[in-house]
């Protein structure tokens, strides 16, 4: 008896929990199809005010362009991302020596070091190479980070010695064992770290806005100029936001487990 | 001679391994280390363009301590911190231990809905919950409609429930990042221990407190210097939730260090001292944790 009313407790718990979870992303889609005087009234249902929304949004923001803007980013930083860091983390692995640990050792250091410390250098050093307002001075301080190649050379533990020495055999080149041999077997790795990249790509704010200062705006950046003005169109925000969230919600729902692996796999034993 | 053969071939690995790990590494040095470096020489000028620099020393570190808004600064960052962090942390665990359960049905549904909040860019959820908590939001429509307040509050016009509605919205955004995690180290954990518990007659808590909570204590760790590594930075929040307002009563160290080194006057060497004194502190709270983690 105790125990059933134990795990009744257990539903309701797990329930508010997830209400709270969803609840602002739904209030997000109705104040997204909903007029303004609506939303103030507290409308709880979908409207029917979606198009007359993204005409006010379009008004006040060039919402494509920056979503171009935004995907460049993302797909530039993950395809460099997963290229430098997943042969790093196998050169790290299969090429293991004493050396490559005390690298290792130094570069898990970056991990600890807040992006607030390096921002301002940064940004002296990239507007000294005039890449300010560049969308390849957004990309390159967030390619490489010690937490990949941790993941990646996870992986390569995983990967059995016999393939490479096979190969090796064979006369296949160690960079072609690499490309041909190791890639097509971590496939769910490389998932895994690209929804990762891609997302953290995707809603990176603070630098993107420190070195795109005027003429480039990314999504994040174009959703946050819509409340710095005097629009106070909740409707039109909402439609802003809902639309830099649907990528990542999209990449969420295709690739949940794999985003699920990603972020504790490289902690996994 | 086939002894010296395998030498040279496994020096040439050697070699290709090194050549392998160059691109990354040296990005790493390029964009962490180095700036790290350049930022700690900049803090020791002053002067706000390159051509009027001078050269000032430790001035600039002693005026950090004089300085009444990063003194607030920290002390919201680190009110965040102590707040947020453990509450997130512990109701994690409690979430995680929950989903983990053998009989707990609609499983996927739950950990779906309490992860979700993660796929939401920072900005964007900043918004909604600014949206949600103004004036002529949401909340003050409900508190109302529920008759429990009788005129629209001004949450964000207030040191303290601006900090809340702060705290409620992290927890919205990482409870869920960070129940992830223990989850992933439940599940490693033996079933058969929990069996082995029950037979033995312990409750649903002393099996947590005895069995779940020691077993996951290096994900505790982990956990916990990430969260402080987050806290520690926070910006986006701060900068579209509530503009570090009123005043700088919710304003974060990263918020402050963006303001003075981009915003009215900007001043790059002071924001390279504050963002130095901030990377000291991060590098002392790690050994910190390291340390406690290890103790116990």
């Amino acid at each position: 008896m105790k125990r059933k009313a134990v795990s009744g407790l257990r539903y309701v718990f797990l329930t508010i929990v997830s209400l709270f979870s969803v609840f602002p992303l739904y209030w997000m889609l109705i104040a997204a199809t909903n007029k303004n005087a609506d939303i103030i009234r507290g409308a709880l249902l979908p409207g029917l005010n979606l198009v007359e929304n993204y005409k006010t949004m379009l008004a006040s923001q060039r919402i494509w362009p920056a979503m171009r803007t935004s995907f460049l980013i993302a797909l530039g930083t993950t395809l460099i991302a997963l290229l430098v860091c997943s042969i790093a983390g196998y050169g790290f692995e299969i090429y293991h020596s004493r050396n490559k640990d005390r690298l290792m050792t130094v570069l898990l250091m970056a991990m600890m070091v807040p992006f607030a410390a390096t921002m301002i250098p940064l940004f002296q050093m990239f507007s000294s190479m005039r890449m300010i307002n560049n969308i390849f001075a957004v990309i390159l301080p967030t390619v490489s980070t010690p937490f990949l190649i941790m993941m990646f050379r996870q992986s390569a533990r995983s990967f059995p010695h016999d393939i490479i020495e096979a190969a090796r055999i064979d006369g296949l080149a160690e960079i072609g064992i690499f490309f041909r041999m190791f890639f097509p077997t971590m496939r769910s790795t490389y998932a895994a770290a690209m929804t990762i990249v891609f997302m953290n790509a995707w809603n990176n704010y603070l630098w993107p806005k420190i070195i795109l200062q005027t003429d480039v705006l990314t999504m994040p950046m174009a959703v946050s100029n819509m409340i710095q003005g005097y629009l106070t169109d909740y409707g039109a925000i909402m439609t802003a936001v809902l639309i830099c969230t649907l990528p990542t919600v999209i990449v969420f729902f295709v690739l949940q487990r794999s985003f699920a692996e990603g972020i504790t796999g490289s902690v996994k034993q | 001679m086939d002894k010296k053969k395998g030498l040279t071939l496994s020096g040439k690995h050697n070699l290709i391994g090194w050549l392998f790990l160059l691109p990354a590494s040296l990005m790493i040095f390029w964009m962490c280390f180095y700036p790290i470096v350049r930022g700690f020489i900049l803090s020791l000028y002053s002067g706000k363009t390159p051509a009027t620099m001078i050269f000032v020393g430790f001035r600039n570190y002693a005026r950090i301590f004089n300085d009444a808004n990063f003194l607030l600064t920290i002390r919201n960052t680190f009110i965040y911190l102590i707040v947020q962090v453990p509450v997130m942390l512990l109701l994690a665990i409690i979430l995680a231990s929950m989903l983990n359960s053998k009989d707990l049905k609609l499983k996927g549904i739950f950990r779906t809905a309490i992860f979700l909040p993660c796929a939401v860019s920072l900005v964007a959820y900043s918004i909604i919950f600014r949206s949600l908590f103004a004036t002529d939001g949401l909340i003050n429509h409900i508190l109302i409609s529920a008759g429990i307040f009788t005129e629209n509050y001004n949450w964000l016009n207030n040191g303290l429930t601006a900090k809340i509605v702060i705290i409620v919205a992290l927890l919205w955004r990482w409870t869920g990042y960070n129940m992830i995690f223990f989850l992933s180290a439940l599940q490693n954990i033996d079933y058969s221990i929990y069996e082995a518990a029950r037979i033995d007659g312990a409750g649903a808590f002393s099996q947590f407190t005895r069995i779940t909570a020691p077993l996951l204590k290096p994900m505790i760790l982990l956990t916990a210097i990430m969260s402080t590594n987050g806290t520690l930075q926070l910006f986006d929040e701060s900068f579209n939730l509530t503009r570090g307002g009123p005043g700088k009563e919710t304003m974060t160290m990263s918020h402050y260090i963006y303001e003075t080194a981009f915003q009215k006057s900007p001043n790059l060497p002071y924001a390279s001292t504050i963002s130095y004194v901030i990377l000291i502190m991060v590098a002392v709270i790690a050994v910190l944790q390291i340390k406690v983690g290890d103790k116990r």
